[in-house]
């Protein structure tokens, strides 16, 4: 790999690239994360005892999570939320990705993906806090929906999960849109024709044409949403309560609060795993490489 | 009526829902700016005000965090962008087994959790004693930065004409003239563009500086901090102005990047 990389820039500037590249993925990418699992395999020590006869591997990091009934609530109640945060974004950005893909004109789909981007750039700590304001006990849904009858008194819907995963919906609804956006650009619109005029209804012609067409994109938006749910600090903190706590809070907790940051890599380390694992799962079940995803 | 004519209408329903759903949360936090009440609220509106603004330009914690924020941003710049430009170079130029493996390694810090980035980094680091404050902000948040300017760039480089190296070669060219003055003059319009989603990415994060910041509070972690101790509609005020710099932003630089399509494909119609 190097020659090649001689051959085409001379020495000097490949052993700077090889340079660059080597410091990224040794000393910011693959070593931390080995540190930190190596990290949750030992105990909480102080500073003197470090290296001394009780600083052995373990498994007593992960044993605790299993032992302590709140935590274990909360970190199966993250997995499920953040799968049905996924499916939910998916069942929203579907039809809109579909209508830009092959419905809009180009004029009309350029338009609509800059409004799209516009809020995509905004700060999510912002389009939270919008959020905050919104489903507030005093806010603008609660004196809607009274006025409109639909409730006698105010909902707190910043005690539960629902404000927490509405605001994920919206935080990360983009990360879904574009990945299957992507997709379905791709497909022929001419097989979609073909299939209307064989006499399939639009909800075979989806299910047998275009959805199977859009997998790849389908795949990748799952992984973002879902990683990047079961992975937030922010949404949760703002909108959720101290009942609605999310694994990274308990996470965080465990570092700043319990300082105890062997028990904390251990829970960090079965998040990554968790996602390392949603990925794995998607990818079977779309079966798509992860060629096809890093697209 | 038809059932086409019905699907135009359902479309059309979906989409209007779907813009409103996306941009009244940031028009509400906006208008809530103005409304003269001590809690951000848009009812019942007390009347208008500017004096948010005020109080958002005495808050001396707003601009130290501001200040750090910038600091954060433009040392994410100065350490990613080489990197970035480095990897995307390595990847146009290299084929062979390693490839796929380097790859996933290179894109894998966009598919883990920004948390556990900044845990990672933290733990590492203190091995090194050096304890959580900007310039550990700026090493965690490289770590993932540099995976989208990489992309980016690798963008670019796909439509690169090799000839063009080819030919300065053999007309005697040497291997660092060919970067300087064919490569990185092509790179350049990817490279600014990279820039500024490096600086975006760094000045919004939340999740991965959380962990490694220290007592160095970035703007980010100052306004959720604000949400949950102490909001009043200042907070709503800074929002606004940092909404009204990132839409100008995004419409320069779409407005930048269409202008280059159009450009590219008029070159290739001649």
């Amino acid at each position: 790999m190097f020659k090649q990389l001689c051959n085409r820039f001379g020495t000097p500037i490949s052993v700077g690239i090889a340079a660059l590249l080597l410091v990224w993925l040794i000393a910011l990418v693959i070593l931390p994360q080995l540190l930190m699992v190596d990290y949750s395999f030992r105990p909480n020590l102080l500073p003197s005892e470090i290296g001394g006869p009780k600083d052995s591997y373990s498994l007593v990091n992960y044993v605790t999570l299993f032992n302590n009934k709140i935590h274990l609530g909360i970190f199966f109640k993250t997995i499920w939320s953040s799968v049905m945060v996924t499916a939910l974004t998916l069942v929203v950005s579907y039809p809109l990705a579909f209508y830009l893909a092959k419905v809009a004109t180009p004029k009309q789909a350029a338009l609509c993906l800059l409004l799209l981007i516009i809020p995509f750039w905004i700060n999510e700590i912002l389009r939270t806090f919008s959020w905050y304001i919104i489903l507030a006990y005093n806010g603008p849904l609660n004196a809607m929906l009274q006025a409109l009858g639909l409730i006698d008194r105010p909902l707190r819907f910043l005690s539960g999960n629902g404000g927490v995963m509405v605001g994920m919906v919206y935080a990360y609804i983009l990360f879904m849109i574009f990945p299957l956006y992507n997709a379905l650009e791709s497909l022929d619109a001419n097989q979609i024709r073909a299939a209307r005029n064989l006499g399939a209804s639009w909800a075979k012609t989806h299910l047998r044409i275009i959805i199977p067409h859009a997998k790849p994109g389908i795949a990748t938006g799952c992984i973002m949403t879902f990683m990047l749910a079961a992975g937030s600090y922010a949404v949760p903190a703002l909108l959720g309560s101290p009942g609605s706590r999310w694994f990274t809070q308990i996470i965080y907790n465990w570092f700043f609060e319990g300082g105890n940051w062997n028990q904390g890599a251990a829970y960090a380390f079965l998040l990554l795993i968790l996602c390392i694992g949603f990925i794995g799962l998607v990818m079977k079940v779309f079966k798509v490489g992860l060629g096809d995803i890093a697209k | 009526m038809s059932s086409q004519s019905l699907l135009k209408w359902g479309i059309r329903a979906y989409l209007t829902l779907f813009f409103i759903y996306l941009f009244i949360p940031l028009i509400i936090m906006s208008t809530a700016t103005f409304n003269d009440s001590r809690f951000p609220t848009i009812m019942p509106w007390k009347g208008f005000t500017l004096k948010w603004f005020d109080a958002l330009w005495q808050d001396e914690g707003m601009w130290q965090a501001l200040g750090n924020s910038v600091w954060v941003a433009a040392g994410v710049m100065i350490v990613a962008l080489p990197i970035g430009v480095a990897c995307a170079l390595f990847l146009s130029t290299v084929e062979g087994k390693g490839k796929t493996f380097v790859y996933s390694l290179m894109m894998s810090p966009l598919l883990t959790p920004g948390v556990i980035i900044g845990i990672s980094t933290l733990i590492f680091w203190k091995g090194l004693d050096v304890t959580g404050g900007i310039f550990l902000t700026v090493i965690a948040q490289t770590t993932f930065i540099a995976a989208y300017i990489m992309l980016m760039v690798l963008a670019r480089l796909q439509r690169f004409d090799r000839t063009l190296e080819q030919a300065a070669l053999s007309l005697g060219a040497s291997h660092w003239q060919i970067f300087r003055r064919i490569m990185l003059p092509y790179l350049k319009p990817a490279i600014i563009s990279a820039a500024v989603i490096a600086f975006l990415q760094s000045f919004e994060n939340y999740n991965t500086t959380l962990f490694v910041k220290g007592y160095d509070t970035t703007l980010t972690v100052y306004i959720a901090s604000k949400v949950r101790t102490g909001l009043t509609p200042a907070v709503n005020a800074l929002g606004l102005v940092m909404i009204s710099i990132t839409v100008l932003l995004a419409i320069a630089y779409e407005v930048k990047r269409r202008r280059e399509e159009a450009a590219n494909s008029a070159n290739h119609d001649a």
